[in-house]
Parts: C-alpha cells; sequence; structure tokens
C-alpha cells in the first residue's frame, strides 16, 4: 500500500449552524487523479478548500479532525500558510489571470518567492506552460496580454501559474465549468500528464467529467462520505444505492 | 434528455429486444417442427426470416449507440446498455442456428430418418423454453432465476451426449446411416449451442443487476 499524500481524518465542519462536513476520513495516494462529486451543497467543495486552509478566513466557522499533508497535520499551529499554499495551490472555476502579460501571469509567484533570475524564470514558464498544455499555442507571445487569450487558454494559463511553484498538491474546483469542449478535453488530457508529477484532486463540473479523469472517485452527499472507490468501479458498479441513484440521473 | 424521457427509451429498446427474442424462438421451434415434418416450403421461410432477424439486431444496436452517445449513461444503464448489445448478438447467432437446421431441413428433404425424431424435438423444447424464460428473466431483472435457467443447460447437455451416442450406435451398425446421422447430429449440436448462449444471456442478466460477470458453465462444470 502506497503512503497517502493526504490523509483525511475524522473532519467535519460547521458554517454556523450548518454542518457542511460530517466525520470525513480519507486517504489520497499520490500521483493521481482524485474526484470529488456530488450535488450541490454535498460539501465537496468545502472539502477541497479545507486542504489548502482557504476556508480560514470564512468567519463563523469551525472545524474539527485533522487534515496531514506527508504525515504532517496542516491545521498545526507551527503551519507556514503562504508555504502551505506554496506547496498546494489552487485553480477556480473561472480563469483569474492577473493584469499583465502571459509572461508575468506564470512567474508571477515567483518574483514573490524572490526569484528573478530570467534564466531560472525562463525555465520555469517553458516547464509550466508546457505541463499546462499551452505552450505551444503562446510560445510566440509571451508577451502579450494574458486577457486576450481564449477562456481556454486562460484556465490552462492558470493551472501554469500554480504550476510555476512546483506545488506538490494541485487542487481544481471544477476547472472546466465555463470551458468549450475542445478546451476541457485538453485540460483533462494535460491532467493525465500532471498527476506522474502532482497529486490531484478535483472537483468536476460533471459526472462524466468525473468518470473521465478520476483515479480514484469520493462521492459526497449532504456532508457526508458515501462512496470512495476506483473510478472505473464507481462509475460502472457502485455499491452504494444513493452513489448509483446519483450518477444515472435520479437525483441531484 | 430527461431521466423520465431515458427511462422511456430504455422501455422502448427493451421491448424491441424481447420482439427479437420471440422471432428467435420462434425460429428455433419452428426449425425443429419443419424439420419433423419435412416441411421444406416452411424451411426456405425461416431462412428468409433469418434475414429480418438479422436487420432488428443491427437496429437495436444502432439505437444503443445512440442512447449510449446522447445520454452517456453510467452505473446500471450503463451495465444494461451493455447486455442489451451482448444479447442481441446472441440472439442473433441462435437464429444463426436455426437457419442451420432450416438448411439441414432441405438437405434432408428427400430421405428418411435414420430413426424417428422423439429427443430433439425435447431438445429443442427445452433449448426454447430457456430463451423464452432467460429474457422473461431480463425484463425482470431476476438474478436467482437466470442462475436457475443457466442450470438447466446440463438437462440439454445430456440429452446432445444421448443423441450422439444412439446416432453413432445406427452408424456402428450400419455405415450407410453415416450421412443421416451426420445431419441429426448437426441439428442437436446447434440446439445444444441454443442453450449454451441462453446461458451467455443469464449471465448478462446477473451482470446488468449486480455489476459482477460470471461464467456460469465453469460454476457449473
Amino acid at each position: 500500500m502506497v503512503e497517502p499524500k493526504i490523509r483525511i481524518e475524522g473532519v467535519s465542519y460547521f458554517y454556523g449552524d450548518f454542518q457542511a462536513l460530517d466525520d470525513i476520513s480519507m486517504d489520497i495516494p499520490p500521483n493521481s487523479v482524485t474526484v470529488f462529486f456530488g450535488p450541490a451543497s454535498g460539501g465537496k467543495t468545502t472539502m477541497l478548500r479545507l486542504i489548502n486552509r482557504l476556508n480560514d478566513i470564512v468567519e463563523g466557522t469551525r472545524m474539527s479532525g485533522s487534515i496531514l499533508i506527508n504525515g504532517k497535520n496542516i491545521y498545526d499551529p507551527d503551519i507556514n500558510l503562504a508555504e502551505l499554499r506554496r506547496r498546494v495551490g489552487m485553480v477556480f472555476a473561472l480563469p483569474l489571470p492577473l493584469p499583465g502579460t502571459i509572461r508575468e501571469n506564470v512567474v508571477y509567484g515567483l518574483k514573490l518567492a524572490g526569484i528573478v533570475d530570467r534564466n531560472r524564470t525562463d525555465e520555469v514558464l517553458e516547464r509550466s506552460l508546457d505541463q499546462a498544455a499551452i505552450w505551444e499555442e503562446v510560445k510566440d507571445r509571451l508577451d502579450s496580454p494574458a486577457n486576450a487569450l481564449s477562456g481556454g487558454q486562460q484556465q490552462r494559463l492558470c493551472i501554469a501559474r500554480s504550476l510555476a511553484l512546483e506545488p506538490e498538491v494541485l487542487l481544481l474546483d471544477e476547472p472546466t465549468s465555463g470551458l468549450d469542449p475542445i478546451s476541457t478535453r485538453k485540460v483533462e488530457e494535460s491532467l493525465h500528464e500532471l498527476k506522474k508529477l502532482y497529486t490531484i484532486i478535483i472537483v468536476p463540473h460533471s459526472i462524466q467529467q468525473a468518470a473521465r479523469v478520476a483515479d480514484q472517485a469520493a462521492f459526497f452527499l449532504m456532508g457526508k462520505l458515501i462512496e470512495y472507490r476506483p473510478g472505473t468501479e464507481i462509475f460502472t458498479r457502485p455499491r452504494e444505492k444513493r452513489t448509483e441513484d446519483y450518477i444515472t440521473g435520479r437525483f441531484g | 434528455m430527461s431521466r423520465e424521457s431515458f427511462d422511456r427509451e430504455l422501455r422502448v429498446l427493451q421491448d424491441h429486444l424481447l420482439d427479437l427474442g420471440k422471432m428467435v424462438e420462434r425460429a428455433i421451434l419452428k426449425s425443429v417442427e419443419a424439420l419433423k415434418t419435412k416441411d421444406t416450403e416452411e424451411a426456405r421461410r425461416l431462412m428468409a426470416a433469418d434475414y429480418d432477424i438479422n436487420r432488428r439486431r443491427y437496429a437495436i444496436e444502432s439505437e444503443t449507440m445512440v442512447l449510449i452517445a446522447c445520454q452517456q449513461p453510467m452505473a446500471v444503464d450503463l451495465r444494461t446498455l451493455a447486455s442489451v448489445l451482448e444479447i442481441a448478438t446472441e440472439l442473433e447467432r441462435i437464429a444463426d442456428y436455426a437457419k442451420g437446421i432450416a438448411k439441414l431441413t432441405l438437405q434432408l428433404e428427400n430421405k428418411t430418418f435414420i430413426k424417428p425424431l422423439v429427443d430433439i424435438p425435447r431438445m429443442a423444447q427445452k433449448a426454447a423454453g430457456m430463451l423464452h424464460d432467460s429474457l422473461v428473466s431480463f425484463t425482470n431483472r431476476d438474478v436467482e432465476m437466470a442462475r436457475a435457467i443457466a442450470s438447466r443447460d446440463g438437462e440439454v447437455d445430456d440429452l446432445y451426449r444421448q443423441i450422439y451416442q444412439e446416432l453413432m450406435t445406427y452408424v456402428i451398425a450400419d455405415p450407410n446411416n453415416m450421412e443421416g446421422a451426420s445431419h441429426l447430429t448437426w441439428v442437436a449440436h446447434n440446439l445444444e449451442r441454443t442453450a449454451d448462449r441462453v446461458v451467455n444471456i443469464c449471465e448478462r442478466v446477473i451482470f446488468t443487476v449486480t455489476g459482477e460477470l460470471s461464467d456460469l458453465e465453469e460454476g457449473m462444470a
């Protein structure tokens, strides 16, 4: 058994009185794509956000349980948040390129980290854009404005921006929800390459996407983890009736 | 498409499969009846009817493909559609056995049977009965029934062995019986294969319900 990259242990989470997550425990293996799926308000996005402590600033919330990355609880007091978020990158549903050029977008994080050497940044620029499957499309216009790119390209640029910091874990929250089918396919294809280097967790925008990309998939319903199994099994022969009903469109 | 209309489309597809099943069941029974009565006209009709069966099988395949493409089904829906494809193929092959029996009927037209046909019609009844029931078990998604039907394959196998041995004794007694025995052996063989294919259908019923692919023949060996 491979050591889990991430271990979630008895995590419960409340927004005020509303319990968004109820005693979630699961191991996420490294170098694979893990899918969190389920109907709205099921807890999948909350679970994702907790993995890089994005919910810390949300008022009136509380969490119990622990989330370990490489065996270390990321909610321990000695955790450096900026460092954690460098190691755990996140890409959101809507591409949010920074004002500036394609190059500036990708190397922004490096500059913040004090890396300004042009050779180094050029190297990271090409590697990141290449890993995000967009290098070929932008290599001749790296100094053009990022917002001139298509939506699909902007999203892959945002993935490249996360990758520039060489994270260990990449969290993707419906990264293709606003994209056309071809751009969606490109992002999905890039996941197959990226998982060789990173641990990826994705909240997909459809069950079909979940089935296409998942090495393992976790079905969240009303804050509970209902079923967590290899993608090849859960989408063809789920064990839980509630999973079956959801993926065959009987509710949700 | 909503869940309701998908369900409706699935029911229509299943009805088409059941219609095909009825045609094939009739083809098996009629082919042996035509053999027994040496009704060459009926045998020719049956051979022609096989084209219709093939066409229907292609239609089911194409309807299934459309549903897969449009609905991108998962879990039990996906398994159902995969099973429909598989069962339609099995039915078409069984129809080919009926056609084979009809062809043999034409070859036996002017010859007398080396023995009265008793066990072969019994085999046909058993195999066709299994076929009928297997489609009922598919309609009802009845795993226990599917298993019980598959276990009846042994009776058909026993009859086949019995017929084969009996026919061989006729050949040993008089080598001139060779051709007649060989034809009837082929008929019995086709019926034995029919029952085997019904077992495959039963496996698909179990797969549809449970997601488990089990070799029922292996289980009984």
